[in-house]
């Protein structure tokens, strides 16, 4: 599970310049703004960042969900399968979602059909793309659920969304995203909504899945921990744009971005029993009014005066290792421009981490 | 101002008193389930049954455990937002069960509550201002000038600007709302806080600033915190003790550090072992439960736990027996009858159907969530 399944063919998914703006009473909002990234079969990939980012949305626009006043804006493509979703006449957008290309969401209580037993609502699935009858789709549905891990299948097919808990809930999403093998899954903090022990369970069905189909996964996330366990690249998103971009262990051993560093050193760890937490100054700006340059100069601890001035491009750190800083060419700023007190706490953080890489896997059933 | 010095002074100087400042017995809360055309009580969701523990002066009691689990009734309870049905409340030796009235209002004084979503908690045409000031005014603090001075003041606590004052609460980030339900809380010099889920909506880099500051602010004003949360490496970093809830009941409790290297309960274990880990290198195996925690209006018999517990000696006994709440390593409580050492004697499980004598237990690592 690294990056280097990064097959040199055309990739499965290549979202280019997109860009989504919603026109608000406060001004345009660039939600997204001019976003680029691609996802090869059978990968999977890490969106992250935290709310306000525009990782949502650029979930939402993959498949043409944004609501309104949200709008692709001309110029954006989005590639997949041959056909460009962006542009693509709505009756054959429908044909391909849920078909190869499927959506889980965070609260599958708003996504499901509260009026519609579960059984029904996956095997609609199969009756739209397929010309199964009524009692073949439904058969797959509790095949389905049953793969999925829901015990007592048929009875439970047979059940309304509010009779589920959460965590059955989104097995059902689950079955309904994955039930004709889509090639690629966009799952929207699939887990943000569920316990810890829930959420492992859900992880683990998620990984199976994705193991046995080979299908590919674009994970939306805020939590660092569900992009290390599952994610073999990580995309990091802040204020519209993507800041950093990295195969998963190049992000955690040398996140590049000042805000991929901040964010990883303000992760609250278990068995790090110090008494303050490092963090980020400052709060996410309005996505009406980023600012000019660099969008995350204010919260920055490098920041200098050409942030103030020239928005910096996305370049190469390292090989599949983009980040969008000044820093990439200035290097020695990070040592100079640093506030006194912050910059050993997150070099020992650094150098911890790195100590920690050799020693056996801690957590580990005997 | 002499107020805040003599209430929170002693605590910062003495060492922990021995007597706690808020001491909670076989606290419970069971809300009725009705049915039938006439609304008959049929049956009793133990949401809290029969909870206890005592939280020092100065201290945080980390109280965590999943949707369901009775955290936040228990909070709510001992501070009497809701009626508890059975227990006692002791704070500061007084019984607060026992109080009604003005009396409790005073009381109340002293122990305030922090919610989640500080929007849903705070008046959206009322100022912020205004909100931190209404308790000073009903609690006969302060007024006019002194009253407009001491909101300024805990603002800049809190690390809000002064201005800020006159601004609604719909113009601030969710942050900046939490900061403002803490100083909404602190204006009547509480000496404890019931922090319920304070961090858990907000995101990461803003979490890490409003765990500092209470930190600091417990620190500065000797402040005992019940902090109720879900999210463990949030508690890890807070937390004195923890305790550990599942169906109502506390499972386990121990200081932080044996809680986090050695959990007995295998509840608690499988909680840990859930975590997920921000490092990549670090690939685990999972202890997963099975199942889904059954409902409180229908528990299991003997521990409650026993359905979904991969204990190896776990038999009949589990399901006959509630487990009592031992002391199995120096403050370490662990409500399990298969975790050595328990007074549950081998004899009396097997009268109970039990076959498998009770063993240590200890799938993780000793060292096992230093990841």
């Amino acid at each position: 599970m690294t990056a280097s399944n990064a097959a040199t063919s055309d990739p499965l998914l290549s979202v280019n310049a997109l860009r989504v703006y919603f026109a608000t009473p406060e001004g345009v909002a660039r939600a997204v703004d001019g976003v680029s990234f691609t996802v090869n079969a059978g990968e999977t990939v890490g969106l992250v960042g935290e709310s306000g980012c525009g990782k949502s949305v650029t979930a939402l626009s993959l498949l043409r969900l944004v609501p309104p006043p949200g709008r692709i804006e001309p110029g954006s493509s989005i590639r997949f399968a041959g056909n460009d979703l962006a542009t693509l006449p709505t009756e054959q957008l429908r044909q391909l979602r849920g078909n190869r290309l499927a959506m889980i969401f965070q609260e599958p209580m708003t996504a499901l059909n509260p009026v519609l037993t579960v059984g029904d609502q996956v095997a609609e699935v199969v009756r739209v793309h397929t010309n199964a009858s009524r009692a073949e789709a439904w058969d797959r549905a509790v095949e389905m659920l049953a793969q999925t891990g829901i015990a007592d299948p048929a009875a439970r097919a047979r059940q309304y969304p509010h009779e589920l808990s959460g965590g059955m809930r989104q097995r059902v999403m689950i079955a309904m995203a994955l039930i004709l093998e889509p090639q690629l899954v966009i799952a929207d903090e699939p887990t943000t909504a569920l316990d810890v022990t829930i959420q492992a369970q859900i992880l683990e069905l998620l990984r199976e899945m994705r193991d046995r189909t080979g299908l590919a996964l674009l994970l939306i996330t805020h939590d660092l921990g569900v992009v290390a366990e599952m994610a073999s690249r990580v995309i990091v998103m802040y204020a519209g744009e993507i800041v950093e971009e990295a195969p998963v262990n190049a992000l955690f051993d040398n996140p590049s971005h000042p805000y991929s560093e901040g964010l990883l050193a303000a992760i609250p760890r278990l068995g790090d029993l110090a008494d303050r937490l490092r963090t980020i100054r400052g709060t996410v700006p309005s996505p009406t009014a980023w600012p000019s340059g660099c969008r995350f100069r204010d919260r920055c601890q490098y920041a200098f005066e050409r942030c103030a001035t020239e928005a910096p491009q996305l370049l190469p750190v390292a090989p599949g290792h983009r980040a969008r800083c000044h820093l990439i060419q200035e290097p020695h700023r990070r040592l100079a421009g640093v506030n006194a007190h912050a910059a050993p706490a997150a070099h020992a953080a650094h150098a911890a981490h790195a100590a920690h890489a050799n020693v056996p896997p801690t957590g580990v059933a005997l | 101002m002499s107020e805040v010095l003599d209430a929170t002074a002693p605590s910062l100087v003495t060492a922990p008193d021995l007597k706690p400042l808020l001491t909670v017995s076989g606290l419970a809360k069971h809300f009725p389930i009705r049915s039938g055309l006439f609304r008959r009580v049929t049956g009793q969701v133990k949401a809290v049954d029969g909870v206890s523990f005592t939280v020092n002066a100065g201290e945080t009691l980390a109280l965590v455990g999943e949707s369901g689990c009775g955290k936040t009734t228990t909070g709510r309870a001992l501070l009497r937002l809701i009626e508890p049905t059975a227990g006692t409340v002791e704070f500061d030796g007084v019984n607060l069960l026992a109080l009604r009235g003005e009396a409790l209002r005073k009381m109340r004084r002293r122990m305030q509550i922090v919610f989640q979503d500080p929007y849903g908690s705070l008046n959206p045409r009322m100022t912020i201002g205004a909100a931190i000031r209404e308790g000073l005014i009903v609690h006969k603090l302060a007024e006019g000038a002194a009253a407009d001075a001491r909101v300024k003041a805990l603002l800049d606590e809190v690390g809000l600007r002064a201005e800020y004052a006159t601004r609604y609460p719909h113009e601030f980030s969710g942050g900046q709302r939490q900061r403002v339900g803490i100083a909404r809380a602190l204006a009547v010099e509480p000496r404890f806080l019931v922090c319920d889920e304070p961090v858990s909506a907000l995101d990461v880099s803003v979490q890490a600033q409003v765990v500092n500051l209470l930190r600091d602010l417990q620190r500065d004003r000797g402040l005992a915190y019940l902090f109720i949360a879900h999210d463990l490496a949030v508690v890890a970093h807070m937390a004195n003790r923890v305790a550990v809830m599942y169906l109502g009941r506390i499972v386990e409790s121990a200081p932080r550090s044996s809680l986090f290297s050695t959990p007995l309960m295998p509840y608690t274990q499988a909680l840990l072992s859930a975590v997920p880990v921000p490092d990549p290198r670090i690939k685990r195996q999972r202890l997963l439960l099975p199942g889904e925690p059954p409902s409180p209006a229908n528990p299991p018999s003997g521990c409650v736990f026993h359905p979904r517990c991969p204990h190896p000696a776990k038999d009949a006994a589990c399901a006959a027996i509630v487990p009592p709440l031992e002391e199995k390593a120096p403050g370490h409580f662990v409500a399990c009858i298969k975790q050595t050492p328990t007074r549950v004697a081998w004899d009396v499980q097997r009268a109970a159907g039990g076959t498998k004598p009770p063993e240590r237990y200890l799938p993780l690592l000793q060292d096992g969530v230093r990841a």
